[in-house]
């Protein structure tokens, strides 16, 4: 068995020769600069920038969600000032990366998948090509970057809603001070809470426009075929995010 | 030169090219007749390298194309203007800037970009569409900005695929004028893909007949119109097909 994946034409040298091939490719695209870079505000901006107002509106929610949660958690057993640090925790380490993560997957994942798509059925791609561009270059890297760049800043604001919407609840419904959220909020904060989100935030990010870039490109047959990639751009994110949230949690944590 | 030498290509089980051999000539317009589906855009494909072929070699000027590396694939593609069947243009982009887009990649300077945009639309007629995004030019519009696409880059070489398919006479007229008029005014080769007979007959200097994956037939324009083989005849004259008489002569060829 081993010998026959090692064989010539077998598996094993499939496998190499197409990641080799892969990343010349991505070598080759990433230093194509002066293709990417003026592309690369416009996506920060289409992809980042545009996506606040929903990470924002889930985040104020799941901050809510969360302060009241944790009242009805801790009752009796635990002072009430720990809203605070459960709050905080979990947004700032888990719920803001993730849930923003999930939601720019819909959002910016399928938007991707879509556009390019559309442009692979109706041979712009192929245009790009013959006119001597690679398409990875003027496609998917500013795409790429920008979902890796503006991610964790989408996150940041998320987090910062986030907790501010439990603040909000907790001196309102919950009879807790001010004073007293914060010093739940600052009872284990350490500076790794807020890195290790951002990381997070900023790998989502290259995960799903690359899934929406992938799925894009390879799309096949008209505006059936522009849906499924749609379709499988968004669930490939959302798995990706699902992945890599367990894998640094394992490396990092 | 243009050279498709014993060219096979096959998609799954289906072989579209078989055995495909044509050369064509330097500043010349040939046109490649077929019946839908024959293969005629995917022999196109592989003068750019947007297809390798499973067997077989394209050659132009000498390089046999799927050899290229990236660097002289890109060099070769600088020669070669391509008008895609249905424009391709870039959605996301004006009139102008989809011309300018190849433009820059030649590395011109402003001043010469401007004026290559402004001179390309002034042969197709459309100096006023600059502005214009391709979502507000009607079909016929849209070819034209796609050749004037393909002039601008002062190729040796233009590829036209389907070019007046799905137009109206009167704008099919319009179209095969400025294929005549950029071999006319520019001295390019030029291979032209089409089932459109009476456009064939009208910019074309030579016709070749691509039936079930091979050549049947090329001559010049009047060797055609007065050939003999009876599938071509058929094809030209838009008689239909006797499907049992044409399989024999299959199995005799």
């Amino acid at each position: 068995m081993p010998h026959t994946l090692a064989a010539p034409g077998g598996l094993l040298p499939r496998l190499v020769t197409r990641v080799g091939r892969g990343a010349v490719e991505t070598g080759r695209a990433l230093a194509d600069l002066r293709t990417w870079l003026p592309l690369l505000l416009a996506q920060m901006r289409r992809l980042g920038v545009d996506s606040v107002p929903i990470a924002l509106f889930i985040a104020a929610f799941t901050g809510i969600v969360l302060a009241l949660l944790s009242r009805y958690i801790f009752t009796g057993a635990v002072p009430i000032y720990f809203v605070g640090a459960l709050v905080g925790k979990t947004i700032m380490m888990e719920l803001g990366p993730v849930l923003t993560g999930l939601a720019l997957a819909g959002r910016v994942g399928a938007n991707i998948a879509a556009e390019l798509g559309t442009m692979r059925v109706t041979e712009q791609v192929d245009a790009l090509e013959t006119l001597a561009y690679n398409p990875k270059s003027y496609l998917v890297v500013p795409r790429v970057l920008a979902g890796a760049v503006m991610f964790p800043f989408v996150t940041s604001l998320a987090v910062v809603t986030g907790i501010a919407a439990g603040w909000i609840t907790s001196i309102n419904l919950l009879e807790l001070t001010t004073l007293e959220f914060v010093k739940g909020l600052r009872l284990f904060y350490r500076f790794k809470d807020i890195w290790f989100g951002l990381v997070k935030a900023a790998s989502f990010g290259a995960a799903v426009t690359l899934a929406g870039a992938m799925m894009g490109l390879a799309t096949k047959g008209g505006a059936e075929g522009v849906g499924r990639s749609t379709t499988r751009a968004v669930v490939l994110g959302c798995e990706a995010i699902l992945v890599l949230d367990a894998f640094w949690a394992l490396v990092l944590l | 030169m243009i050279r498709f030498a014993n060219v096979s290509k096959a998609f799954g089980p289906k072989r579209v090219l078989a055995g495909f051999t044509l050369d064509i000539p330097d500043g010349e317009t040939t046109v490649i007749i077929g019946f839908s589906g024959s293969g005629k855009s995917v022999a196109l494909k592989h003068i750019v390298g947007l297809l390798a072929p499973d067997s077989g070699l394209v050659e132009v000027d000498g390089a046999v194309v799927h050899e290229l590396d990236h660097e002289e694939l890109t060099r070769l593609r600088r020669k070669i203007g391509y008008v895609f069947q249905f424009a391709a243009l870039f959605d996301s982009l004006t009139v102008a800037d989809n011309i300018r887009l190849g433009l820059v990649r030649q590395g011109l300077d402003e001043a010469t970009i401007r004026s290559r945009i402004r001179d390309s639309l002034a042969l197709v007629d459309l100096a006023d569409a600059e502005d214009r995004f391709p979502a507000e030019l009607s079909g016929g519009m849209r070819k034209r900005v796609g050749i004037a696409r393909a002039i601008a880059l002062r190729p040796r070489y233009i590829l036209y695929d389907e070019p007046t398919t799905g137009l109206d006479p009167v704008t099919s007229a319009v179209i095969d004028e400025l294929m005549l008029r950029a071999r006319r005014e520019l001295g390019v080769t030029g291979v032209v893909v089409t089932h459109d007979m009476r456009s064939a007959y009208t910019v074309g200097d030579r016709i070749a007949m691509l039936y079930q994956g091979r050549v049947r037939q090329v001559g010049p324009i009047e060797a055609i119109r007065h050939t003999d083989d009876p599938v071509v005849r058929n094809f030209i004259e838009g008689r239909p097909m006797d499907l049992e008489r044409l399989a024999a002569l299959a199995e005799e060829r």
